[in-house]
């Protein structure tokens, strides 16, 4: 049975694999097309990460360190992009940040700005659908952390923010590690509220999942090469997590 | 088979959800004795198979209604797939499992290759039109106005086929566009467009028409306009071609003319 799931799990990548235009390789890499998809894509992945970080910490640290009444709901509240259609989040995204949105008109009427469309709002939709990852995984490490060191150092004086710098933080570094790069890779693979909330133009808003879709139908070779360049990212993401997941367990 | 004929036109004036329940009241006294041209033949005693068809977006809603009168008709259901013909060809070529293939171009039925039958069928032409947001905020009035600048513009993505037709009619009008957004399926722009997020797109006109109300139709002089020619074909190894061939005769019908009519439809 383990050897039917492992097949299960591998037969699709060596059908990639086994598919692959290697001859051709460089060269559709090199096409501008597929440079802009990747590129944009880095980039937003990136951005992306980097907001749920300064976002999910804080949210992190209340959701394990606090008590008031809603604290299951907000927890619940978070996961829930994590188990939601991807397509519904970006609609949901649409109703509150579209021009006629929630939010967003008001944006519209205000500041003249309009955020469907624009790379921005790639950026959105997937901290939307990643950042549930990094803040489940941080939040497992705030809760692990050993509270006597942090009431050691209270005790010889530190402030409470000195403390979370220089006690907390440094202990749940492989937790931001991890919840970073699990994020980093759920928002290079973000295909459904991106092409609701952000659309699909190249060079702007054509992530690289987006143009695999679309290069599936026209040029099925590209597609491919495209979906190596994702799943080698994948890959190099989960074995760069191996200690903590495959590891010391 | 005339009092059928009037009574559903009495009733189309009257809205969409009527059309529905006239088209299936009409269909239903057609089977109950008016003897309509649906053939009735199949084995009443025959378990009732399901049939797939992959359809292009542009057929959704005429498609769902000509699929009703089909299970009302025969003994067999209709489960659909609706997308760009250009990715349903791609799934098809790929071995997805399904029956019948409609496409909103001959082109793309080429793609799915040695699995379609012999008998393609050109059944329905289509044009584009431009649609726009509800109430016309930018007062758009011909293709040239796509290229104003302030017109938020979203279009097929030039991989599927209203994407093709799109650019041929900007060319053809001699308009340089940017756009916002290159949509993977006609049914994309429309919704950008209903939920106002975008002003002005080019799509089938009988997308404006499927989504009237939500969004309005501004003409494509016929010098520019491009037509659409929807190819339709049973598929070759398909297990159930008796019912898949029937499906097809069904859409050729005069009933599945008449449904195609009213969606905008024009005969090939």
């Amino acid at each position: 049975m383990a050897a039917l799931a492992a097949l299960f799990f591998v037969a699709p990548l060596v059908g990639l694999v086994w598919r692959a235009p290697w001859s051709s390789l460089g060269r559709e890499l090199a096409s501008r097309e597929v440079r802009d998809a990747l590129s944009l894509s880095l980039l937003t992945s990136t951005v992306a990460t980097a907001a749920s970080a300064v976002f999910g910490i804080p949210l992190a640290w209340v959701l394990s360190r606090s008590e008031f009444p809603g604290r299951r709901l907000l927890r619940a509240l978070t996961i829930l992009p994590m188990v939601l259609p991807p397509v519904v989040g970006g609609v949901a995204l649409l109703l509150a940040f579209g021009r006629n949105g929630l939010l967003g008109q008001w944006l519209d009427r205000a500041f003249g700005i309009t955020v469907p469309f624009t790379t921005a709002a790639v950026v959105i939709a997937e901290t939307f659908v990643a950042m549930p990852f990094f803040v489940l995984t941080v939040e497992a490490g705030f809760r692990s952390v050993d509270q006597r060191l942090e009431e050691a150092a209270s005790t010889l004086g530190a402030v409470r923010w000195t403390v979370f710098r220089r006690v907390t933080l440094p202990l749940v570094r492989p937790s931001l590690a991890a919840g970073a790069v699990v994020c980093w890779a759920r928002a290079l693979g973000e295909f459904g509220a991106t092409i609701t909330f952000a659309g699909n133009f190249p060079g702007r808003t054509q992530t690289t999942p987006l143009k695999v879709y679309l290069l599936l139908e026209s040029r099925p070779e590209a597609a491919i090469v495209l979906s190596l360049v994702l799943l080698a990212a994948s890959l190099a993401v989960l074995l760069g997590l191996r200690d903590r997941w495959l590891g010391a367990v | 088979m005339k009092d059928v004929d009037a009574l559903r036109d009495a009733m189309r004036r009257r809205g969409t959800v009527h059309r529905l329940s006239a088209a299936a009241l009409a269909v239903s006294l057609a089977s109950a004795g008016c003897g309509g041209g649906e053939d009735d033949r199949t084995a009443a005693d025959a378990p009732r198979a399901t049939i797939t068809v992959f359809a292009a977006a542009s057929l959704t809603e005429s498609f769902t209604e000509i699929g009703r009168q089909f299970e009302s008709s025969h003994r067999a259901d209709v489960a659909f797939s609706f997308g760009a013909s250009s990715s349903l060809a791609q799934q098809i070529a790929n071995g997805a499992p399904a029956d019948v293939l409609a496409t909103a171009d001959e082109q793309t039925m080429q793609r799915a290759d040695d699995r379609v039958a012999r008998s393609v069928t050109l059944f329905a032409h289509n044009r584009l039109a431009i649609a726009v947001r509800r109430g016309n905020p930018k007062t758009i009035g011909s293709l040239a106005d796509l290229a104003r600048p302030g017109v938020i513009l979203v279009l097929c993505a030039p991989e599927v086929p209203c994407g093709r037709f799109g650019a041929q009619a900007l060319s053809r009008a001699g308009v340089d566009v940017r756009p916002r957004s290159l949509e993977p399926d006609v049914k994309g722009v429309v919704s950008k467009l209903s939920l106002g997020e975008a002003d002005a797109g080019i799509v089938y006109v009988t997308d404006v028409r499927a989504a009237a109300g939500q969004v309005e139709e501004v003409a494509i002089p016929p010098a520019h306009n491009v037509v659409a020619r929807y190819a339709i074909a049973p598929l070759r190894d398909s297990g159930r071609s008796e019912s898949a061939k029937a499906f097809v005769q069904s859409v050729l019908s005069p009933s599945g003319r008449a449904v195609l009519d009213r969606a905008g439809f024009q005969a090939p």
